[in-house]
């Protein structure tokens, strides 16, 4: 094997903030006061935060210092199951920071703002084709954000049926984040089985769905990485009793060009650019959580909506269906001319070759981890592929022993413990911006670890 | 394309692997009824070079300062950011890496998130600040779903001068809960009247913004003892985080939940976001708080760690029984808040928001002697309502081609304000470009 990445780590004693500098010094540059002080009742003057004074090298020193103590997508590769660590490419990062885009107040005369509306307006399009949706929606700030809204969405649609109903059903390989969504909204989940392949059975459905299921919230491809095959039959009985379709779109990495959504029966999705559209996942944020719907929901997206009229962008706020505002003003803007970014490099034929690889890189690790760890659903995966720790189960070596050793050895260490369906899983999502060599490596060091557990 | 690594040979030599001949047969379980086998409609790649280009031609279609002078505040603030933090902010070892579910790999974001908690905290003057949400308006909803949760009553009352998209989006929270939503009018001084709280029974929290929409500061503290002697919670909001850099803050007035915004904090405007909610209440609510947080602890060997705490109430563990649906924090927003306080410092904030508060003084008094009216009385911090006489919308557009933005006409938010304004600012403006503003109004 190669020499490993990493070593035991790097160590840093960085005290905490208020534990450096001294009163006095400051680390930013106050305007020019070209003004008199004004009068200021003391009543209103309160003491004052309790934060530390640092010069501007204690901060810049403090800060690298905790950089250096962290691990990114930069660093290595971070095969993290349903989260998508792709590469960030750095012109996203430029183009988000121009002064144009960065000064822009949110509540700009629509003439004083055609560059952005712009944007918005072509971006909305571009995730329209991708997902084959009608219309889509800027708004939501991030993935969970979004699948809120698409609930929301549904809420207001079965409202104006003038009939609500109470339930929405939820399959076992959804992301944590689905049935916290659903009863933010009032509903309740409930819960269905996948089948012994993994995926859901036309059946199961058609047992429960009833006249006061709202919908069906459907991850495809699903978080043990495949694809619903029967995602078609299972839409058509849905809609035959009234309910929508949501698919949680977290994972569209896998079938951009390959698949659309709306062409297979899903009426509401959400797409997380932090995943799919490489947006930087920043340690947790911020997101962006783009909602796109079919014709018959487009009446129920969040105001303001972006349109053209007479080669002009305007934002319009008159869709008295609406299930009103979401974000403060349009959602997280510097996210998204990122992914825009990202679309407008990529173009057409990469986008879909980026999907292609990236099963591509998950079937190779799939089938040169297989016999070191179980794997629980030997089949063609999407972009992600999920193990257990069963065969190391005799040594009393865990899915965590594993995960903890790969840090050891330079790697950040996959999804491990869900989905909930496998126990002990470890998902691995390698996505396609990781090389031949690195992935060979990852698997090495796999091996390298199994064979540490039977000393 | 550079950013896909795969050779030709690449390819070739794993699908031997796989035992199949093309990339297609990858996707040989979907259905062929699922494909989609024509090409995506969409622009042509374009070079690195190009899209610079594309994008500058985009940028420049928007009018920011310093060529506009732009007066607008209202929930979005024009503050100036040192070099240090977005150079800082820049570090791909923060930017590239995801939420901290392996503390061993992540102990910079952790630190510095906990960091960020505390200084929230005290900024606020409230015990336990989270690891930020979406945005201020996002962060009150969740506020006030907080309280509802902890009283078990279906009822808020919310200001009427609680920033009025934020009002929106609490509505478009609490409408499919069946909970109760009712506003608060305002009185002619520029603040909330809380008289009909009087009238009112089993109320979860009372919601008051300060400053408020007007700019105007609230008497905290007397709201607070009438929203306890009703036994509610008394949740406050805010979207000029600065101003308690010199005002009293809303944890010593009496307040048990602060849901707002920190994008003054270091966070570019950004066209509205992405944006910084900050939530905070006292220790009692810790564990009915929403969302991500951050604590210290002590490794086997004694040395101090940080780590995701109190995750039992998150929803990757309770799924539909937890406090909430999100999953992430905005965390890169936080440390830009977490870096610019730090940068500023206990002594420069005071001076920093001192210097707002006497420019916006400055330009009321010019304006108010200039013969414009000021609407209300009550001071203010950074954004002061003003009474343009009538046909003022003339003057709107003739000033915009001269790049000055005169501000917010309040008109769509509060019909009954005609020809009012809220004008907003803050240390970016300079003596010469208020005096400009208000040589223009008078002519």
């Amino acid at each position: 094997m190669k020499e490993a990445l990493g070593t035991t780590g790097l160590l840093l004693n960085e005290p905490l903030l208020w534990e450096k500098g001294k009163k006095g010094r400051c680390g930013f540059s106050l305007p020019r006061r070209d003004v008199e002080p004004a009068f200021l009742d003391q009543e209103l003057i309160g003491e004052g935060p309790d934060f530390p004074d640092l010069s501007e090298v204690d901060v810049v020193r403090h800060y690298t210092r905790l950089a250096q103590w962290n691990f990114g997508v930069d660093t290595g590769m971070y095969p993290l199951g349903s989260c998508t660590m792709k590469y960030s490419p750095k012109t996203n990062e430029k183009q988000a920071s121009l002064p144009g885009f960065t000064g822009a107040h949110p509540l700009l005369p629509s003439g004083l703002s055609q560059g952005s509306l712009k944007m918005m307006f072509e971006f909305e399009q571009y995730l329209n084709e991708i997902t084959g949706m009608h219309a889509t929606t800027l708004q939501p700030a991030a993935g969970a954000h979004g699948e809120l809204t698409g609930m929301l969405i549904i809420n207001a649609f079965h409202k104006k049926q003038g009939y609500q109903r109470s339930k929405i059903i939820i399959p076992d390989t959804a992301h944590g984040t689905n049935p916290a969504s659903v009863s933010l909204c009032g509903f309740r989940p409930v819960s269905v089985t996948s089948n012994e392949q993994g995926i859901l059975s036309v059946e199961s459905i058609a047992e429960i769905m009833d006249p006061d299921t709202a919908g069906i919230m459907v991850t495809n491809p699903n978080t043990l990485g495949l694809f619903e095959e029967n995602i078609q039959k299972i839409a058509e009985i849905v809609h035959g009793k009234g309910g929508l379709v949501y698919c949680d779109g977290a994972n569209m990495n896998a079938v951009m060009g390959m698949v659309k959504m709306g062409d297979i029966g899903i009426d509401v999705m959400q797409l997380n650019l932090h995943k799919t559209f490489s947006t930087p996942h920043g340690g947790g944020g911020p997101g962006s959580g783009p909602v796109s719907v079919a014709k018959h929901l487009e009446p129920f997206l969040p105001v303001p909506r972006v349109i053209e009229e007479n080669g002009a962008y305007i934002l319009a706020e008159d869709y008295p269906d609406s299930i009103g505002k979401i974000s403060a003003f349009h959602g997280a803007l510097g996210v998204v001319i990122k992914a825009y970014s990202y679309i407008r490099r990529m173009g057409p034929e990469n986008l879909k070759k980026a999907s292609q690889l990236a099963v591509l890189n998950a079937n190779y690790i799939k089938e040169m981890l297989k016999g070191t760890l179980h794997l629980p659903y030997d089949r063609p995966c999407m972009h992600e592929c999920v193990f257990s720790d069963k065969h190391q189960a005799a040594q009393k070596i865990a899915t965590l022993d594993m995960a903890k050793r790969l840090m050891d050895y330079g790697f950040h260490p996959p999804t491990v413990y869900f989905p909930l369906v496998v126990p002990g899983a470890i998902m691995v999502e390698p996505t396609e911006t990781e090389s031949k060599e690195d992935i060979d490596q990852f698997v090495e060091t796999f091996k390298a670890i199994a064979n540490e557990a039977c000393e | 394309m550079i950013y896909l690594p795969h050779t030709d040979e690449d390819i070739s030599s794993m699908l031997q692997v796989l035992g199949i001949d093309n990339l297609d047969d990858l996707f040989s379980t979907l259905p062929e009824d699922c494909r989609f086998n024509g090409d995506l409609n969409l622009p042509e790649a374009l070079s690195e070079w190009e899209l610079n280009d594309h994008m500058s031609t985009l940028s420049r279609n928007m009018a920011v300062s310093p060529e506009y002078k732009v007066f607008l505040g209202a929930g979005s603030y024009d503050h100036f950011i040192p070099a240090s933090v977005s150079y800082l902010l820049s570090r791909s070892e923060f930017v590239t890496s995801y939420t901290p579910y392996q503390p061993e790999m992540s102990q910079g974001t952790l630190q510095a998130i906990y960091e960020y908690q505390t200084l929230a905290a005290r900024l606020l003057g409230m015990e336990v600040a989270t690891a930020s949400h979406y945005d201020g308006a996002t962060a009150l909803a969740e506020a006030l779903l907080m309280a509802v949760r902890i009283t078990k009553r279906n009822k808020v009352v919310v200001s009427s001068l609680i920033h009025p998209l934020y009002r929106r989006v609490v509505q478009t929270y609490f409408e499919p809960t069946g909970y109760e939503v009712e506003e608060l009018p305002y009185l002619n001084t520029g603040v909330t009247d809380a008289t009909g709280l009087d009238e009112m029974n089993d109320l979860a929290a009372v919601a008051i913004q300060s400053p408020n929409f007007f700019g105007c500061i609230e008497n905290l503290r007397v709201l607070g003892q009438k929203t306890h002697n009703k036994e509610a919670l008394f949740v406050t909001s805010f979207t000029e985080a600065l101003a308690y850099g010199l005002l009293k803050n809303p944890g010593s007035q009496g307040a048990d939940i602060v849901g707002g915004e920190g994008q003054s904090l270091g966070i570019p405007r950004s066209f509205g976001g992405p944006a910084l909610g900050i939530l905070a209440s006292g220790k009692k609510h810790m564990r009915s708080l929403p969302g991500r947080l951050v604590g210290k602890t002590k490794d086997l060997d004694g040395k101090t760690g940080f780590v995701l705490t109190l995750a039992t109430r998150e929803q990757h563990i309770r799924r539909e029984k937890a406090t909430s649906n999100i999953c992430t924090n905005n965390s890169l927003c936080a440390l830009a808040a977490a870096m610019y306080l730090a940068s500023v410092g206990g002594t420069g904030i005071r001076k920093l928001a001192r210097l707002n508060y006497d420019k916006a003084e400055y330009l009321k008094k010019k304006l108010k002697k200039a013969g414009v009216t000021i609407t209300f009385d009550t001071p203010t911090f950074n954004e002061f309502v003003v009474e343009f006489p009538s046909g003022f919308e003339t003057t709107y557009k003739h000033l915009l081609e001269k790049k000055i933005i005169a501000g917010l006409c309040l008109a769509p938010y509060y019909p009954e304000l005609a020809n009012h304004y809220l004008l907003c600012v803050t240390e970016t403006k300079s003596k010469n470009d208020m005096d400009a503003l208000v040589r223009e109004v008078k002519s």
